[in-house]
């Protein structure tokens, strides 16, 4: 009985997890769906008499494997939503009917299979003395070959994603006297003016006010200003809201510009030095 | 109890193969393919309980350490096609269709 209320309530959990980890249009909120399913499946594991799996299930996949994607998410921007525009025509409708056929294919296949009684794994980990000795036994006696190859695999792994995360440095560490050097040879010398400064609050999201009152374009955060754009919380007063907004345009045409070549000032910088040292 | 969880393992499946062919983000298809390997673990679970016989749960401990490897390895590619074309959409790294 406990095993059935269990099983329903973590059943619509998990689906309701999974059609949301498809269909929330934020990448994070994909992410964290995707945890929800891997616990309710970890505890699904629990259920089944297999608690070793259980456990790796929440260490390896809700810890490791998660974080992973929490932590590539942020690297790789986590405003980067989907396009919504289809290469392949049709494609959306095809692939929703295609899925809704292979899922009332596997059900009904599953469905018209009559199952005896299921024997439950108790019979075998009591002879070994529980689960863990009993699933240890065979990975070290029949399966050792696959488990060697797996250390091979991880090791592997371990040594691709280093190749292929490294990066060559193809021009020399700038040094502090070449930044410094560049810093006051650019427009800016100071500092940037800090959200909030002469404004009524100095929340991180507040752009500074220049003396007269109006919007300093320098001051506004363009990740803030993004989001606030996208859910409509632009201060109320329309002038400062048109200024964020062109500040806004005026930033991302600037990122464009620069775009893959984010390094732009320190070649700049080179250049400088090189005339200097003639 | 096996066919319900078998019928949920197939709908988890079926969840995330309409993940992959709807979703443009590199990321979120991975995840997709996450949980087709965990729909995949938790059939092995059950048949494991079904047959009375530990080999299911010792193939979904080895399913586990590849989809880490895989994992690892994705993302990686991921970083880096991203540092290089500024996106992680599925549709930019389309070089060589042409």
């Amino acid at each position: 009985m406990g095993e059935t209320i269990t099983f329903w309530v973590l059943a619509v959990v998990s689906v309701a997890a999974a059609l949301g980890l498809v269909f929330s249009r934020k990448a994070v909120y994909s992410a964290l769906m995707l945890g929800v399913v891997m616990l309710s499946l970890a505890v699904l594991y629990a259920v089944q008499d297999a608690p070793f799996l259980a456990a790796v299930q929440i260490i390896v996949y809700t810890g490791a494997v998660m974080m992973l994607f929490l932590f590539v998410l942020m690297l790789v921007g986590v405003d980067s939503s989907d396009s919504l525009v289809e290469t392949i025509r049709g494609q959306r409708f095809w692939a929703i009917v295609a899925g809704l056929g292979f899922a009332a294919l596997l059900a009904l296949a599953i469905g018209n299979v009559v199952f005896t009684p299921a024997v439950g794994v108790g019979q075998v980990t009591q002879a070994k003395g529980g689960n863990i000795p009993a699933l240890a036994e065979m990975i070290f006696t029949r399966h050792v070959f696959a488990f060697e190859v797996t250390s091979a695999l991880l090791i592997t792994a371990a040594l691709g994603a280093m190749v292929l995360a490294h990066r060559e440095r193809v021009r020399p560490k700038a040094t502090q006297r070449d930044l410094a050097r560049a810093r006051f040879s650019g427009p800016q010398p100071s500092p940037l003016p800090g959200p909030g400064t002469y404004a009524l609050h100095n929340a991180i999201d507040m752009p500074a006010l220049l003396p007269d009152g109006s919007v300093s374009a320098k001051s506004i955060n363009r990740v803030l200003a993004r989001h606030e754009l996208e859910d409509d919380f632009t201060p109320t007063d329309p002038e400062k809201a048109a200024m964020i907004r062109e500040a806004l345009a005026k930033g991302e045409a600037e990122e464009r510009e620069h775009g893959v070549e984010a390094e732009q000032p320190i070649q700049a910088k080179d250049a400088v030095i090189k005339e200097d040292g003639q | 109890m096996t066919t319900h969880y078998l019928v949920l393992s197939a709908l988890l499946f079926a969840i995330g193969a309409v993940g992959v062919l709807l979703r443009r983000n590199a990321i979120v298809v991975f995840m997709c393919v996450e949980l087709m390997l965990n729909a995949c673990n938790l059939a092995f679970v059950t048949f494991a309980r079904q047959h009375g016989n530990l080999d299911g749960q010792l193939i979904a401990f080895f399913v586990m350490v590849v989809a880490a490897a895989e994992v690892v390895i994705g993302l990686a590619i991921i970083v880096m096609i991203f540092r290089t074309r500024r996106s992680a959409s599925v549709d930019d790294a389309n070089l060589l269709k042409y």
